[in-house]
């Protein structure tokens, strides 16, 4: 039983690299915002359990409580907006608040009401669920951490941990205890040799690297993603230059809000989510881009397929311990990146 | 001079006032269970349960003081320190889970106030004796249902066993359990894994279940977790028999599961499936009222079992507190001794869950009679004779 059976091994590695493709976008939402704004994004992982359950309360043909949330956060936003720059708004800086904190809220809101009962078909709820859940990233952004943007980075972390809890204990309230299972969008299973690869795993490998190549194009070639850059690369810089941080702020979050949502919806089907799954899928993608120092997308990526094999493996060797596992390798990585690192200063 | 006599006139009011308040003395019961947190399914029927409890027992108000211990240990002797020492409670339900009703047990007897836990674990209440004098649980005990799973794979000629289970307390209990019951019947367990209840894989662990080539796999976890294995299990080509425990009875596991739980196995207490019960059982007039009461409130077919332990609960109190209403007044230590007295004589109390017969050496009291086996038969749970 112990010998590594090749058909075992090879079933092992695919599910390890499906599980690692997520883990793997959360790193590279996380170490985004982190880059852009220095808030390690705690509630990452609650979008992605908002996004699973969002797009099975569809599938189920019912309303889900995300889209009211999603409703108050953007009248809250909008709020917000109009006191921090009551000074400096002129018309069209109105109309473009109202249009994303009020208009779009309402337009998603009517979408779903109209939607939800007659079952759309999967491709509209799932668009319909990356709606509901992605704003609710920038309207967080807004009235938890834009406020305190120059606060430290222990001060954020811990702003984040509040939206953390806040939206575990709503997600009860809007989903249930139990979980929830989505309809799958391929029903399709390849044969391989000895592998059945289902459908749905093609889609998250397949998914992972278009958002990787996409995200890719959009740094190097766009002006705003060149304008993240700058922002990530020196704050005060990019902002003497006439960037305006607190925007590129709001663009990484929406960025991770609507990667994290997508990443629910995309493993919906696979697995049974509850309105708490978030933070532990969450926590994997955040082991993954510690190892790259929150800085390095490459180092996370591959850091992340390694969490996600390493999971698989010892679930298969060692269940009982397999997160400590997981959990336990980050040690001597931190170690050695602690030993290794030049010394730098603790806050800018 | 002439103030006095007013003095006098608005003491006696005062005193009139007071003594119909103190004659009427409601009997305070405080409940604890674990509303928000990973035990939320299990907590949020009990909670839902106590809105159908009756207000009255024997001409005396009864007064439910509920709260949420968000499946967490420290929360839950807080709790139960503040419902004792600030409300005033004759008597404690909760908690949801055994880790918090264990912690809560010394609490209990050091303030000397019965409690009645909805934990499932033999381990709150055995072995008897020492603190645990005041510690009562209507959840059948673990190992009652472990011998029925056993039984029932002897008899259908399973020789071989594979177990999954939560990595928690209710994983560890199960194991314990299923070892030692299997053992007894002769069946060979051939590989045991574990799993948490927020993991999106058991690839893993199902892979090396199946390779050591089980004739069955009994699955401990509760909830729709749960399903997880058993969704691995049939993707990955398993066609044995798969037993479930208890902790699954809620209308959410089936829903989750689908074709996949058809056929699947699993011990249960006799209100999952009341309208199958033969009408000679006594058990299935009480159950019937409370899955009536429960979806007439809720919504049809909402009921959960894990409720059903707190309303028992709440019939073991209906029938001990005329007995300590004679010993005492509510409120006073030696009703809530007398409480404790009467709980631990009770005999025969039909519940929805089972028939209870409690001693000293038995603070669960149930017999054979509280578990039947059930299984999955067209999205619905199926009495099997």
């Amino acid at each position: 039983m112990n010998s590594v059976d090749p058909t075992i091994f090879l079933i092992l590695l695919q599910d390890g690299i499906v599980n690692g493709a997520i883990y793997a976008l959360l790193a590279l939402s996380l170490v985004l915002v982190f880059a852009v704004t220095r808030v390690v994004l705690i509630p990452q992982g609650e979008f992605v359990a908002y996004g699973a359950l969002t797009y099975a309360t569809l599938g189920a043909g019912r309303v889900p409580g995300s889209v009211f949330l999603l409703c108050a956060l953007g009248i809250a936003a909008c709020g917000y907006g109009f006191w921090a720059e009551r000074r400096t708004l002129d018309l069209s800086a109105t109309l473009r608040l109202l249009g994303e904190t009020i208009l779009l809220p309402a337009a998603v809101l009517v979408l779903t009401l109209w939607l939800a009962p007659q079952r759309a078909g999967i491709a509209v709820e799932a668009f319909l669920a990356l709606l509901i859940v992605a704003p609710m990233a920038p309207y967080l952004y807004r009235i938890a951490f834009q406020p305190m943007a120059e606060a430290s980075v222990l001060v954020l972390l811990i702003a984040a941990v509040g939206v953390h809890l806040a939206m575990v204990g709503l997600g009860l309230v809007f989903f249930g205890p139990e979980g929830s299972r989505g309809d799958a969008f391929s029903g399709a299973t390849y044969t391989l040799g000895a592998l059945t690869v289902p459908g749905q795993a093609l889609w998250i490998v397949g998914a992972t690297l278009l958002i990787m190549a996409a995200l890719a194009l959009f740094f190097g070639l766009t002006l705003r993603g060149k304008a993240l850059r700058a922002t990530a690369v020196n704050r005060l810089g990019a902002r003497l230059v006439g960037i305006p941080t607190a925007q590129s702020g709001r663009l990484a979050f929406a960025l991770a809000g609507c990667i994290g949502a997508l990443s629910g919806v995309l493993i919906a089907p696979l697995t049974t989510v509850y309105y708490d799954s978030g933070f532990l899928i969450g926590l994997k993608g955040f082991v993954a881009a510690i190892v790259g120092g929150l800085v390095s997308y490459p180092a996370a990526l591959v850091a992340a397929l390694a969490v996600g094999i390493g999971e698989s493996f010892s679930s298969f060797y060692a269940s009982a311990f397999k997160e400590v596992i997981v959990f336990g390798a980050i040690v001597p990585v931190l170690l050695a990146r602690s030993l290794l690192a030049a010394p730098e200063a603790e806050e800018e | 001079m002439p103030r006095l006599p007013a003095r006098l006139a608005l003491a006696a009011l005062v005193a009139i006032a007071t003594i119909p308040a103190h004659a009427a003395e409601p009997i305070r019961v405080g409940v604890t269970v674990s509303q928000t947190g990973p035990a939320a399914s299990l907590g949020i029927p009990q909670r839902n349960t106590v809105a159908l409890l009756p207000t009255e027992i024997s001409g005396r108000e009864v007064k439910y003081i509920l709260l949420d211990d968000a499946s967490d240990t420290t929360k839950a002797v807080a709790n139960t320190r503040k419902l004792i020492d600030e409300d005033k409670a004759d008597v404690i339900i909760g908690s949801s889970v055994t880790p918090a009703s264990l912690a809560m047990v010394d609490v209990v007897a050091e303030k000397q106030v019965p409690m009645i836990s909805l934990g499932a674990s033999s381990k709150i209440i055995d072995p008897p004796g020492g603190a645990r004098v005041w510690v009562f649980k209507t959840p059948q005990n673990d190992s009652l249902m472990a011998d029925a799973v056993a039984d029932h794979m002897a008899k259908h000629g399973i020789k071989t066993v594979a177990f999954i289970g939560f990595n928690d307390a209710y994983g560890d209990g199960w194991l314990t359990e299923a070892t030692r019951a299997l053992e007894a019947k002769g069946i060979k367990l051939v590989d045991t894994e574990r799993y948490a209840r927020a993991d999106t894989s058991v690839t893993g662990q199902t892979l090396k279940m199946m390779a050591a080539k089980p004739d069955a796999v009994l699955i401990a976890g509760s909830g729709t977790p749960a399903a997880l294995p058993e969704k691995t299990l049939k993707e990955r080509g398993y066609t044995g028999k798969i037993y479930q425990t208890h902790g699954v009875a809620n209308a959410d596991f089936l829903r989750v599961g689908g074709k996949d739980v058809e056929g699947t196995i699993l011990p249960a207490g006799p209100v999952l499936v009341a309208a199958q019960l033969p009408d000679s059982n006594p058990i299935k007039p009480v159950a019937l009222k409370y899955v009536h009461d429960y979806d007439a409130k809720y919504g049809a077919g909402s009921m959960a079992t894990f409720g059903a332990h707190l309303y028992d609960a709440d019939l073991l109190l209906q029938q001990a507190i005329p007995l300590a209403l004679k010993k005492g007044e509510p409120g006073t230590p030696a009703f809530r001794s007398a409480l404790r007295d009467a709980l631990e004589g009770l005999h025969e109390v039909v519940l929805t869950q089972g028939v209870a017969n409690m001693s000293p050496k038995d603070h669960n009291g149930f017999d054979q009679r509280a578990r039947v086996m059930v299984t999955i038969q067209d999205g619905k749970w199926v009495l099997l004779h």
